[in-house]
C-alpha cells in the first residue's frame, strides 16, 4: 500500500524525498495518526510544500486508497488484522529503538515492502500490505485506514476524491497574486540605490581613525531589472484576454524594476506598436528598438500561430507599414537587440505544432503563460547579459 | 495518546480538525509549522491560539522587507560599543555587555518551552528563510563575538506565516509541516463571527455575509475584502443602527470593505446586485 502511494504521489509530480518520507514514517512511528482522515491531513502536510500541490495529493491518494470505502470484505478483513493488531504488544509494533537512524529505518521499511510483494498478488493493493505487514509504522498507519469509522462524515478518501484544491495548481491556472510571485524572481541587485550606513566601512575608517568616529556610508542595493513586455492583442488572443491581462498587471504592480514597459501588438510586431490597445496611441517600432538596450528584457505574450503569410511575407499584415519588413524579420531585430527575451504562448504545448509557432520558437525560448511556464521562464531570463 | 499536549482551538479561535491534527503534527515531530493563506484567514492568530492552547508564552517576530536572519538570534551593538570607548562611559571589555538577544535566541535560552511566531516571512528578502535553516534544524546558534553557543533546552513550538508575496526556498519548505489555511466558508465565518461579536442580530448577519460571498465571488476585484473587513463592517453596521432590511439601499460603509478605489467605483455602479 505504501510503496504504491509513494510512486503514486511522485507520478502525480508530487517531488517527495526520502526526507520527507521517513518524516511521515516517524510520525507514524509516534502514534500520530488514529483514522484515515487523520493520515490523509498528515500526510498532506508533510508532503505537500504549497497549496498547489494539493490537488496531485488528492489524485494520489484517490487512487491509491480508491475502494477501501465500498467493499465491506475489505473492511472486514482490516477490522481483524486490527484487532490482532491491537492484541499485539506495542513494543513489537512501535519501538523506535530498533531503528535507531533513518537509514535503518528506511532499509527496514524496503525490507518488509519487498516481502509484501512477494507474497500478495497486486501488492500494491493497499488491504494485501495493511493486512499482513508486521512493521509498526506502516501498521500504526494500517490501523488508521479505519474506513467508515467513527464520526460519520465523509472518509479523506471521498475529500480527496473531490479535488476541491485543483483550482489553486499552477500548472495550469494562476491569480495575479502568484504571477507577482513568479515575477519577483526576476532581479539582479547592484549598489546604486538610496544612501545607507555602511557599518563595517565605519568601523574600520574609525578604527585607523584613531577611535574618532567616522561615518562611511554606502548606496542600497536596488534591482537592475529593465523589463519590457510585448503582448499579443489580435484576435485570436481574445480568450486569453484576461490572463494576459493579468500578467500586466501583475508586471506593472512590482514597481522593484527599474523600468518597466508594456507594448501590444496584432499577431506579430510589424512597423508600429500600440502604448495603449484601446486609444490607439502608437510608436514606430523601429522607435521603440531603438530605446532597447541589451540590458532589457523582453517577455513577448502571444499565441504565436498565424498564417504562414502573416509572418514570413513582406506583404503579409503590414499593410501600415511603411518599411514592408516581415514580421519575423522584426522578431529578428528584437531578438538581436536583446539577447535576453523569452515567448509565453497561452496556448497549451501540445498545440505548439504549428509552422509559424516553431519559426518563433526557434527564436526566442518558448514558454507556457502559467505561473510554472514563468518560473521556468524567469531562470532563463535572469542569466545577467 | 501520546505525551504532548493536543490543540483544540481556544474560546476565542475557531480552529478546524485539520488544522488541529497539522498543529499536533508539527509539535510533535518538533518541526515549524509554515501557515500560508490569503489575509485575513487567521493565520497570526493561530499562533496566539497555540500558545493560550498550550500554555506557553508567545514570542513574536515580525518580520519586514529589511530583516536580516541574523536578527532574529542576536545582534551585536556595536555602535554602542564604539560610541563607549569613545566616551568611556562603561566596560567596553566585556563583549557580552554588548549582545541583545533576537526573538529566536531569547525563545531558545528561555527555561521554560515558549512558542516562537515568526509572522509573514515573505516579506523579507528571498534568501532570508535559507539563512534561518540551520537554527531552526538544530534549534541551536553560535555567538562569534563571544564564541559561546546557544542551544534550546527546549524546542519551541515554531509558527511561521506567509502571505505568498514571495516564494520560498524548496530546502526551506522541505522542513516545515505545510498547511494552507483556505479562506473560511459561510458556515465557518459565521462562527467566527459569534465568537467575535456575540450580541449580532441574527437576521444582519445572513444579510451581510450573504452579501459578503457575493463581493467574494466578483471577478475582477483587486481585493477582495478577508475577515478583518468584515467584522470592522459589521462593527460600523452595528454602530450606525443599520438594520438587515437597509443593507442593499446604498451599499453603506461600502468602503470598509472595499480598500481599492477601482473596486469601490466598479461595485457602486452595479447597483444592489453586488455581483457582476
Amino acid at each position: 500500500m505504501f510503496h504504491a502511494f509513494l510512486y503514486r504521489l511522485r507520478a502525480e509530480g508530487l517531488p517527495v524525498g526520502m526526507g520527507e518520507w521517513l518524516s511521515l514514517l516517524r510520525a507514524l512511528q509516534q502514534g500520530l495518526v488514529a483514522d484515515v482522515d487523520g493520515f490523509y491531513r498528515l500526510g498532506r502536510a508533510l508532503l505537500c510544500r504549497s497549496e498547489a500541490d494539493y490537488d496531485a495529493f488528492d489524485i494520489a491518494f484517490a487512487d491509491t486508497f480508491r475502494g477501501a470505502d465500498l467493499d465491506p470484505a475489505i473492511r472486514d478483513k482490516l477490522e481483524a488484522w486490527l484487532a490482532d493488531a491491537i492484541a499485539r504488544s506495542s513494543e513489537e509494533l512501535v519501538d523506535p529503538s530498533k531503528f535507531p537512524t533513518d537509514e535503518d529505518l528506511w532499509k527496514a521499511f524496503l525490507e518488509r515492502l519487498r516481502e509484501q510483494t512477494e507474497r500478495h498478488d497486486g501488492g500494491d493493493h493497499w488491504i494485501g500490505t495493511g493486512g499482513t505487514s508486521p512493521f509498526g509504522h506502516s501498521g500504526r498507519a494500517s490501523r488508521g485506514i479505519r474506513v467508515g469509522g467513527a464520526g460519520g462524515n465523509r472518509s479523506a478518501i471521498q475529500v480527496a476524491s473531490e479535488r476541491q484544491w485543483e483550482g489553486y495548481r499552477t500548472d495550469h491556472t494562476y491569480e495575479t497574486r502568484d504571477l507577482s510571485v513568479a515575477l519577483k524572481l526576476l532581479r539582479q541587485l547592484q549598489r546604486q540605490g538610496a544612501w545607507e550606513l555602511d557599518l563595517d566601512g565605519t568601523i574600520d575608517a574609525t578604527c585607523k581613525n584613531a577611535g574618532d568616529i567616522e561615518l562611511i556610508e554606502r548606496r542600497e542595493r536596488e534591482n537592475q531589472v529593465r523589463l519590457v513586455l510585448l503582448m499579443d492583442a489580435g484576435g485570436s488572443m481574445a480568450p486569453h484576454a484576461a490572463r494576459v491581462e493579468q500578467l500586466f498587471t501583475a508586471a506593472e504592480e512590482i514597481g522593484t524594476f527599474k523600468s518597466f514597459d508594456a507594448w501590444f501588438f496584432h499577431n506579430c510586431p510589424y512597423g508600429w506598436l500600440w502604448k495603449d490597445d484601446s486609444t490607439g496611441e502608437r510608436h514606430a517600432t523601429a522607435e521603440v528598438l531603438a530605446d532597447l538596450s541589451p540590458r532589457h528584457r523582453l517577455i513577448f505574450v502571444g499565441d504565436a500561430s498565424m498564417a504562414p503569410y502573416e509572418l514570413f511575407s513582406a506583404t503579409g499584415y503590414g499593410f501600415h507599414d511603411a518599411e514592408r519588413a516581415p514580421g519575423i524579420e522584426w522578431l529578428r531585430r528584437f531578438r538581436r537587440r536583446c539577447p535576453s527575451s523569452i515567448w509565453l504562448n497561452p496556448d497549451p504545448r501540445r498545440w505548439w505544432d504549428h509552422p509559424t509557432v516553431a519559426a518563433i520558437g526557434g527564436l526566442f525560448p518558448m514558454f507556457e503563460l502559467t505561473v510554472d511556464g514563468l518560473r521556468e521562464a524567469i531562470g532563463t531570463l535572469r542569466t545577467p547579459v | 495518546m501520546t505525551g504532548f499536549a493536543r490543540f483544540e482551538g481556544t474560546d476565542d479561535y475557531v480552529a478546524d480538525a485539520e488544522l488541529m491534527a497539522v498543529v499536533d503534527a508539527a509539535v510533535a515531530l518538533g518541526r515549524p509549522l509554515l501557515v500560508k493563506g490569503e489575509p485575513g484567514t487567521g493565520k497570526t492568530q493561530l499562533a496566539h491560539a497555540v500558545a493560550t492552547a498550550l500554555g506557553r508564552p508567545l514570542l513574536s517576530w515580525h518580520i519586514k522587507s529589511t530583516t536580516k536572519a541574523i536578527d532574529g538570534l542576536y545582534h551585536y551593538d556595536v555602535v554602542q560599543r564604539l560610541n563607549d570607548s569613545r566616551f568611556g562611559d562603561s566596560d567596553v571589555s566585556d563583549v557580552g555587555h554588548y549582545i541583545r538577544m533576537g526573538v529566536l535566541g531569547r525563545a531558545f535560552s528561555s527555561a521554560e518551552p515558549t512558542v516562537v511566531l515568526i509572522d509573514e516571512i515573505d516579506k523579507a528578502d528571498l534568501e532570508f528563510p535559507n539563512d534561518l535553516l540551520r537554527e531552526l534544524d538544530e534549534m541551536a546558534f553560535h555567538i562569534h563575538e563571544t564564541d559561546t553557543t546557544i542551544a534550546a533546552t527546549h524546542r519551541p513550538v515554531t509558527i511561521i506565516t506567509s502571505n505568498a508575496e514571495k516564494e520560498l526556498p524548496d530546502a526551506f519548505l522541505r522542513r516545515c509541516v505545510f498547511h494552507y489555511l483556505a479562506f473560511p466558508d459561510v458556515a465557518r465565518m459565521e462562527r467566527i463571527v459569534r465568537v467575535h461579536m456575540p450580541t449580532l442580530d441574527d437576521d444582519l448577519l445572513k444579510v451581510a455575509l450573504d452579501r459578503f460571498f457575493a463581493l467574494r465571488r466578483r471577478r475582477g476585484l483587486r481585493k477582495p475584502p478577508s475577515t478583518s473587513e468584515l467584522l470592522d463592517w459589521l462593527a460600523v453596521l452595528v454602530h450606525a443602527g443599520i438594520d438587515a432590511t437597509r443593507i442593499d439601499e446604498a451599499h453603506p460603509f461600502l468602503g470598509v470593505l472595499l480598500k481599492q478605489e477601482r473596486d469601490l467605483v466598479a461595485v457602486q455602479k452595479g447597483g444592489s446586485t453586488w455581483t457582476d
